[in-house]
């Protein structure tokens, strides 16, 4: 017997190995979050590596080349018509690489873009030991006050890991509106909340405040995080599968294949019902509409100033993308069910929003409100369920952010001994002092209202006639009476600046770099384009409103 | 492609704004002379287009059409007709006078900072809310009038609340907080008339699919563009209510004495001689055309509004210790009339309502004018700090009176051909709102001569006794309009010539034909 013949006696051929696929990834179509995750790893390298000294304006460099790579990469891919006829999945299912996502993810570049020029400000507070310094904290882990901390200030230590931590948050966000599948949502989120957290903390001035409005961002994100996770495992069990696509398909009742270890729960209508609502709680939190606001005001006021500038713009982009995705994608569906519980959700954030700005006193607390009550607004186009309500959607998150980070930019500008004088009775006559800053001021509060001729109005038009053509007429009403009620508010703030009688100890107006220069005079320049000649962008969101399945 | 002549009147106001805004915080006066030289070309510009319109010709004429926003379906259309023209040439004609009458009155006080530059703010916030009124009357898509009736609430509200009365200077803080007070219940006031008109806009955009004027009232008119008859009426008071705010009609009128007594007298005149006539001239334009059938349906409503309006305005003119306020409360009286004369339905009624417009214009310019130069030589807006001044001022005392005059409409002065008109024209339609509102014409005189005879006559108070005439700067304000109201007086034709063919195609929108009269119908 030959030597094989007696093997064959005890062994037999093995089936041949079964390979793992390598995932097939589409690099180019991912190119900008790539870019910017990568740009993020640099940046912690080079707070390992590079001295001290020169952090800063490496940081910067990185940041500012990174966040405009990928902007360009987001614009070629637009222009490969990615965005219209060749809309697909990417990474396996995980991404989509469509209009609404490409739209989204420019306007969050081009948002944070901006926003870290104000973060990169140093000339606005006072140098400290011949060091200059900017509005984050010189060591975050020193005790407020302590003797850690004094030591910092000296040695003139600043934390240029803010720029890190915003080229994560960007990562997140930009997958986070694209996301094609549950999990990856999850991820998502969380990927560009923890740096929030983080970066709620850093505050300079005021660091108490600061670090209490981490933690308590920190423990209701934490909740609706939970909520959100929850949410998926039932949806999972009710589906059998995270894909949007094939969730979607079960909602409709086109799959009949049942997968055996689910054979229990899918198709169980409870399960998709409760695990819906869990999963849009969690998103409603981010984009901070009534009852899951409560967060808004306290982070706002405690956060850095430049950190709630891009928190607000931002985080409202990806988290009202995501919200349209799931609500568009997975469960259209299941609208009749939703549609009632969002015209409520929408009512009660217009209404409550605008009603409780009007008795704050802090710039920065009346700025949350108003963008509680812009949530409602957006979520009226939301529920128009239509092409139209896509894209007005679309195009108002881009109107809204450049307004808000504009906003807060000049909020970090008017100080007084103490830092940011963020009291509204400190801004009386800044007007007359500062004839130019109050007068931007006020062109940002009148796009919040909705005047005409700013980018405001647009977008406040577009949601409102969306949302009326969707058969919301009735929202339209309350959206428009709650604009009546809020308008009360920016105008207060405008008497304050221009009528009032300047008081002997008021606040100065800082001179800034031009970091926060170009920042304030993007905000502009985008809400006055927007508010006369916005064609072009309604165009491009008109274009942007498919979805890709 | 011919000149755009109708862009050009709201551009060169435009222009002239953003131009005496730049002039640096030391050049003034040429800031003031800048603002004065763009209102004449505007007024240049006016006159021209006076001239080429033909009042026989098309409905809507020097028409020019631009896409704009289309996504949204709005286009940038212009297009004017009798009504709008009379408008127009009221209004450029009297922001020249307006700015001449304001030319002191944002001087900067010694104490300011040297980057405060009120003056330069003053005046080229007056040329903005010129270019917005204008392209308001211009504007034939529904959309594109949205945006600059709004808009110009913001300009004007700096006007109001920025620059008060000299008046005041002493007690300045209590003035500062009534006048934001002002300010802020005007923009409020208006501010909410049109967000609850904006959703109105969106409601007419989702049942006609355009906003372009023509259009839809073409279809309304053929019947190819159906409205249930609740909407109609909910989309006519969604337009309504902003125009009556506007306007101001009664109950909503509140904001209006607040406003015209706290702002500088020639503020006050772009107030109510200006801006508020795009309110009824938009009544006249949109609600008519568009919603014909609701307009029918809620005349007899808005008629007791108009009666109210008039009877209570006059009512509390009388009752008014201080002199602008009184001005105000006339002025929601005339534009009772106003109101009652675009709602009678009648040819006469229209046609008095839109003379009305244009003289009420002039008659209460000149009168609020005079009385603010009265005003800043005393510097105390009440009727009870004077007495006797024509004794020591008998030009000012002489101009005041033509002023009054022409507020209670006495004949051979302007006011009295349109009032006279409206008046004929409601009696034809409702006999009874006819009488009722001849009782305003017996308040009017009421108020303006108790007016008169205790701040012009009488023993002359001691502190006016070295008060000076009008000076060369003011007799060139008031001189014209008291010419131009003299000679509308005595030869309106060339108005009413302008005005009527425009108001027979509104009437033929609503389908109402004037009542025939008694006697013929008898035979």
């Amino acid at each position: 017997m030959s030597a094989t013949a007696v093997h064959s006696l005890w062994t037999m051929a093995a089936e041949p190995v079964d390979k793992i696929d390598a995932p097939k990834i589409e690099y180019g179509q991912l190119a900008p979050t790539l870019i910017v995750i990568g740009a993020a790893v640099v940046g912690v390298l080079i707070e390992a590596f590079v001295p001290r000294k020169s952090r800063y304006h490496a940081q910067l460099f990185v940041s500012v080349v990174a966040l405009a790579a990928a902007f360009a990469a987001v614009v070629a891919l637009a222009a490969g018509d990615y965005g219209t006829t060749k809309a697909r999945v990417a990474a396996m299912g995980a991404i989509a690489v469509d209009g609404p996502a490409l739209f989204l993810q420019g306007t969050i570049l081009l948002v944070a873009l901006v926003a870290v020029f104000t973060f990169a400000e140093r000339r606005l507070d006072p140098a400290a030991h011949g060091n200059r310094v900017d509005s984050f904290v010189a060591q975050a882990g020193a005790v407020p006050g302590g003797a850690g901390e004094q030591a910092a200030v000296k040695a003139g230590f600043t934390t240029t890991e803010v720029f890190p931590l915003v080229l994560f948050a960007v990562g997140g966000m930009l997958v986070f509106p694209s996301a094609n599948d549950l999990l990856t949502l999850f991820i998502a989120l969380e990927v560009f909340s923890l740096p929030l957290y983080l970066l709620c903390a850093l505050a300079r001035r005021k660091r108490l405040m600061s670090q209490e409005a981490a933690v308590k961002y920190f423990l209701l994100g934490a909740f609706a995080s939970a909520f959100t996770l929850f949410g998926i495992a039932l949806l999972y069990g009710y589906a059998g599968s995270v894909s949007y696509g094939t969730i979607a398909d079960v909602v409709d009742g086109t799959v009949e294949t049942v997968d055996p270890a689910l054979a229990d729960t899918m198709g169980n209508d409870a399960l998709l019902l409760i695990g819906a609502a869990m999963l849009v709680m969690g998103l409603l939190f981010k984009v901070g509409a009534v009852p899951f606001h409560m967060w808004t005001p306290d982070v706002y006021q405690g956060a850095p100033t430049p950190v709630t500038g891009f928190m607000a713009a931002a985080t409202k982009v990806a988290a009202f993308g995501a919200l349209l995705r799931l609500l568009y994608v997975v469960l259209p569906g299941l609208r009749w069910d939703w549609r009632p519980v969002m015209w409520g959700v929408a009512i009660i954030t217009m209404l409550g929003g605008a009603i409780v700005a009007i008795t704050q006193t802090d710039i920065k607390r009346l700025l949350a409100y108003s963008s509680i009550a812009h949530a409602g607004f957006i979520l009226a186009g939301v529920i128009a369920t239509s092409e139209d309500g896509i894209s007005s959607v679309l195009f108002y998150l881009g109107a809204y952010s450049f307004v808000t980070v504009g906003a807060f930019a000049v909020v970090t500008l008017v100080r007084d001994a103490g830092g940011e004088a963020t009291h509204l009775s400190k801004w009386a006559g800044l007007g007359r002092r500062s004839p130019l800053v109050a007068a931007v001021f006020a062109v940002f509060l009148l796009a919040f209202a909705g005047i005409p001729l700013t980018s405001g109005f647009t977008g406040k038009f577009a949601v409102f006639k969306a949302a009326a053509e969707g058969g919301a007429g009735p929202l339209v009403v309350v959206g428009v009476v709650s604009s009546a009620i809020a308008a009360f508010f920016y105008i207060r703030v405008i008497v304050l600046m221009f009528f009032s009688e300047p008081k002997a100890d008021g606040p100065s107006v800082a001179v800034p770099s031009p970091l926060t220069t170009a920042a304030i005079g993007v905000g502009v320049a985008v809400t006055l384009v927007l508010g006369v000649a916005p064609q072009y962008f309604l165009d491009l969101a008109g274009q942007a409103g498919v979805f890709v399945r | 492609m011919s000149f755009p002549l109708l862009t050009a009147t709201a551009v060169v106001p435009a222009v002239g704004a953003i131009a005496t805004a730049a002039v640096p915080a030391a050049r003034r006066t040429a800031a003031k002379w800048l603002a004065l030289l763009f209102s004449l070309a505007t007024l240049a510009l006016a006159v021209a287009v006076l001239v080429r319109f033909d009042p026989d010709g098309d409905r809507y004429q020097l028409t020019e059409s631009h896409s704009w926003i289309a996504d949204f379906g709005v286009r940038y259309e212009l297009g004017v007709d009798g009504i709008a023209v009379s408008l127009i040439a009221l209004t450029a004609l009297l922001l020249p006078f307006i700015i001449l009458a304001g030319w002191h009155d944002a001087d900067p006080l010694e104490t300011t900072s040297s980057r405060w530059r009120p003056t330069q703010g003053f005046f080229a916030l007056i040329l903005a809310v010129e270019a917005m009124v204008i392209l308001s009357f211009e504007a034939t898509d529904v959309f594109l009038f949205y945006i600059f009736f709004e808009a110009m609430l913001i300009p004007m509200y700096f006007l109001i609340g920025g620059f008060g009365d000299r008046a005041h200077a002493g007690s300045d803080e209590n003035a500062t907080a009534q006048r934001s007070y002002a300010a802020v219940k005007f923009l409020l006031y208006n501010l909410a008339g049109g967000l609850i008109m904006l959703a109105a806009v969106i409601g007419l955009y989702v049942v006609a699919g355009n906003f372009s004027l023509q259009e839809i009232a073409q279809a309304r008119a053929d019947g190819s563009l159906d409205m249930a008859t609740n909407t109609e009426r909910l989309l006519f008071l969604g337009f309504f209510f902003a125009f009556a705010v506007k306007a101001p009609l009664w109950p909503l009128h509140t904001w209006l004495p607040n406003a015209m007594g706290e702002a500088t007298a020639p503020i006050a005149v772009l107030i109510t001689a200006v801006v508020d006539k795009v309110g009824t001239f938009a009544m006249l334009r949109f609600c008519l055309q568009l919603f014909p059938e609701a307009s029918k349906w809620a005349t007899p409503a808005i008629v007791v509004l108009a009666l109210i309006s008039i009877i209570y305005g006059a009512l509390l003119a009388v009752g008014q210790r201080d002199i602008k306020r009184l001005v105000a409360y006339a002025s929601i009286s005339h534009f009772g009339f106003i109101v009652l004369g675009i709602f009678a339905m009648t040819s006469q009624g229209q046609s008095g309502a839109t003379l009305y417009m244009v003289n009420h214009g002039l008659s209460t310019a000149a009168l609020m004018l005079v009385a603010g130069f009265l005003i800043s030589r005393r510097g105390s807006r009440l009727i009870a700090d004077y007495g006797g001044v024509q004794k020591v001022a008998p030009v000012l005392a002489g101009t005041f009176l033509v002023g009054g005059l022409a507020t209670l409409s006495l004949p051979g002065l302007a006011p009295f051909v349109s009032e006279f008109l409206v008046l004929v024209g409601a009696f034809a339609r409702y006999p009874v709102a006819g009488v009722v509102a001849t009782l305003g014409i017996v308040l009017a005189a009421l108020y303006t001569l108790v007016l008169y005879q205790r701040t012009m006559t009488g023993p002359v108070k001691p502190e006016l006794a070295k008060m000076p005439d009008l000076r060369v700067r003011e007799l060139a304000v008031v001189a014209p309009l008291i010419a131009l109201l003299i000679g509308l007086g005595v030869y309106p034709k060339p108005v009413a010539d302008l005005v009527n063919p425009a108001v027979e195609h509104t009437m033929s929108d609503v389908q109402k034909k004037d009542p025939e009269p008694e006697v013929e119908a008898a035979k």
